[in-house]
């Protein structure tokens, strides 16, 4: 392999601000002081304050209702969304207006949305934290299907049909299994997003049901106390073994 | 003509279709007899494959009636109708094992579950696949794979069997092997194959009847050695194997053709004069020595194919070499002069 030369140093700044950061999170978590960059020793008691904080578990059970139930619709809503625009439609400006909310702006999704939710008269909720939940997850599930979609064999479907299979039983049989693993993988996605989304939960949420980043902000604003540490810590290891499950599963199927 | 049923099957009458401008059928008439193997021949965007999409129900006529044993078949959904088609990608279920594709189809018949495991069985033996039967398809060879989508299809029992461009995914060998393998299963099974193929080779050893098709019209339906010795037009003349073809004016006595005088040929009296093409096919052109009718001309270049040999030969006044195929060695040398001649009755005559 060629040496890197200078580009050596891009490379190793771009790592300490990437992971620095997060170690430093990680460390501190485990840190028995309450002063940060003090080491006072080993110890699991943020771990242990954060399920005795009554805010914080009621933001986690808050975000894992939003979070769970965004993923179940948004995978339903986004897959239909892909087969039908690949195998009826066949528009690429309906293609384009299904993903943009992938793409749009969070800041602008969350005023649209807050603006749209008073204009209609539905009030402030977990339900409209739900709904803006599903609105982007959709897109994102919507891209990763109309990805695999694109690489199965249409006859598939026909081959089914001929076979002597309704139109239910082709989707239901042929049609979703094999697109399984993007299903599976755009869910996967839906719920980690969901499960840290700041900006459109701040707009759209009503003030009772704060969910678990709203609280963390909140929380934050008063200085970053050590079991904020800990609770970070737990968000990133349910991410990270999430995302790489969604890729695992991806890879496995896409091998066969 | 290895049927013995003349039985119609399948009576396919005046069908069309169009994809906005393009015409894929224009008035297609077609009858297919039971027990028959029939091919669909035709250069690609000929209509074939949408003429085999629309009796598998994928595709459906602007106008034109198409009747199965009696009943009409457009009607039908593709789920409901006796046919089953083995697709060019042969389209198996990637998350089935082989039994589980080969089962699929019977599952929505809902027979019961001892009567769909012995009929897989079976037709897994017929093709040859029993120790493949927990494999998934990515594990299988191409040809394998095709064997597969033949037991999916036949497994059904249908009474019709629909191929698009069975063998076309196949390497060469593999394909001379399953095309006997296809005439021997069609025997076995006792279903009517329709087999749609841009190979014309592939058609000839195979079908029992052809219909050549081009520009979504259908040209010709016979046998293969009519259609190869009573080509009913040019087209049909240049698309089924190779042939020399001189065009003059047709006349009381014969064709003339510029430059190469009468040429020998039996006209059939039913031709109007005018334009006319005489069409020789190479095996039937010899080099002659005798003092009768010849045309002389110089071997441009000779080719030796273990079995048969080939010469073209340039004769002045004709644009193109006419070609001659012989047993065995060539039978002239490159450069020399020679005569070459044919009887009249191995000449057709096609008018423009």
């Amino acid at each position: 392999m060629r040496s890197l030369g200078w580009l050596r140093v891009p490379l190793i700044a771009t790592l300490i601000f990437l992971y620095v950061p997060i170690v430093v999170l990680v460390v501190m978590s485990f840190n028995a002081s309450r002063l940060p960059f003090v080491w006072g020793g080993f110890s699991l008691k943020w771990y242990g304050a954060l399920f005795q904080n009554a805010e914080i578990l009621e933001g986690l059970t808050n975000t894992l209702i939003v979070a769970l139930c965004a993923t179940l619709f948004a995978t339903i809503l986004g897959t239909l969304i892909a087969i039908g625009i690949a195998r009826y439609f066949r528009s690429s400006l309906l293609e384009a207006f299904s993903l943009a909310p992938a793409i749009l702006p969070d800041i602008v999704l969350g005023i649209g949305l807050l603006v749209f939710y008073v204009l209609v008269g539905i009030g402030l909720g977990l339900h409209s934290v739900l709904l803006a939940h599903v609105v982007f997850g959709m897109a994102f599930v919507a891209a990763v299907v109309t990805a695999r979609l694109s690489q199965t064999d249409p006859s598939l479907e026909e081959a089914s049909r001929d076979l002597g299979a309704s139109s239910v039983v082709t989707f239901l049989r042929i049609t979703v299994p094999s697109l399984a693993p993007a299903i599976i993988a755009g869910a996967l996605l839906v719920f980690t997003l969901s499960l840290d989304e700041f900006v459109i939960a701040f707009f759209t949420d009503g003030p009772s049901t704060p969910t678990l980043p709203i609280v963390i902000y909140s929380m934050v604003r008063f200085g970053v106390t050590p079991d904020i540490n800990a609770l970070a810590t737990l968000l990133m290891v349910v991410s990270f073994t999430v995302v790489i499950a969604a890729q695992r599963i991806t890879r496995l199927t896409d091998a066969v | 003509m290895t049927t013995t049923a003349h039985e119609q099957l399948i009576r396919i009458d005046s069908v069309s279709r169009s994809f906005g401008e393009v015409v894929a059928l224009d008035s297609v008439s077609i009858d297919i007899r039971e027990n028959e193997f029939f091919a669909l021949l035709g250069p690609s965007g000929c209509g074939k494959t949408t003429l085999l999409r629309v009796l598998a129900g994928f595709e459906e006529p602007d106008s034109g009636t198409v009747t199965l044993a009696g009943s009409d078949l457009l009607e039908l959904a593709p789920n409901r109708r006796p046919i089953n088609l083995m697709f060019q990608s042969y389209a198996l279920f990637p998350h089935m094992s082989v039994e589980k594709n080969i089962a699929y189809g019977l599952e929505r018949e809902h027979l019961p579950k001892a009567d769909v495991r012995s009929r897989v069985d079976e037709v897994l033996e017929t093709v040859g696949l029993i120790d493949k039967a927990k494999s998934r398809p990515a594990q299988l060879s191409g040809g394998q794979r095709q064997r597969v989508a033949l037991a999916r299809a036949i497994v059904k029992r249908p009474k019709l069997l629909l191929l698009d461009e069975p063998l076309s995914a196949l390497d060469r060998k593999v394909r001379a092997e399953m095309q006997l393998e296809l005439k021997r299963l069609q025997h076995e099974v006792g279903i009517t194959f329709v087999v749609v193929t841009h190979d014309q080779e592939e058609a000839m050893s195979m079908a029992d009847r052809i219909a050549v098709m081009a520009d979504g019209r259908v040209q010709q339906v016979a046998s293969p050695v009519d259609l190869y010795q009573r080509p009913a037009n040019l087209f049909v003349a240049d698309f089924i194997g190779t042939s020399n073809r001189f065009t003059g004016t047709l006349g009381s006595d014969g064709v003339t053709v510029p430059g190469l005088g009468l040429l020998p040929s039996t006209t059939p009296t039913s031709l109007t004069a005018g334009e006319a093409h005489v069409i020789v096919r190479p095996e039937d052109v010899h080099i002659v020595e005798s003092a009768g009718w010849s045309l002389t001309g110089t071997v441009l270049d000779t080719q030796f194919f273990g079995g048969s040999s080939t010469v073209a030969i340039d004769v002045p006044g004709h644009v193109t070499p006419v070609v001659l195929t012989c047993h065995g060695l060539p039978t002239a040398t490159r450069g020399s002069q020679v005569q070459i001649a044919w009887e009249p009755a191995a000449a057709i005559v096609l008018t423009s």
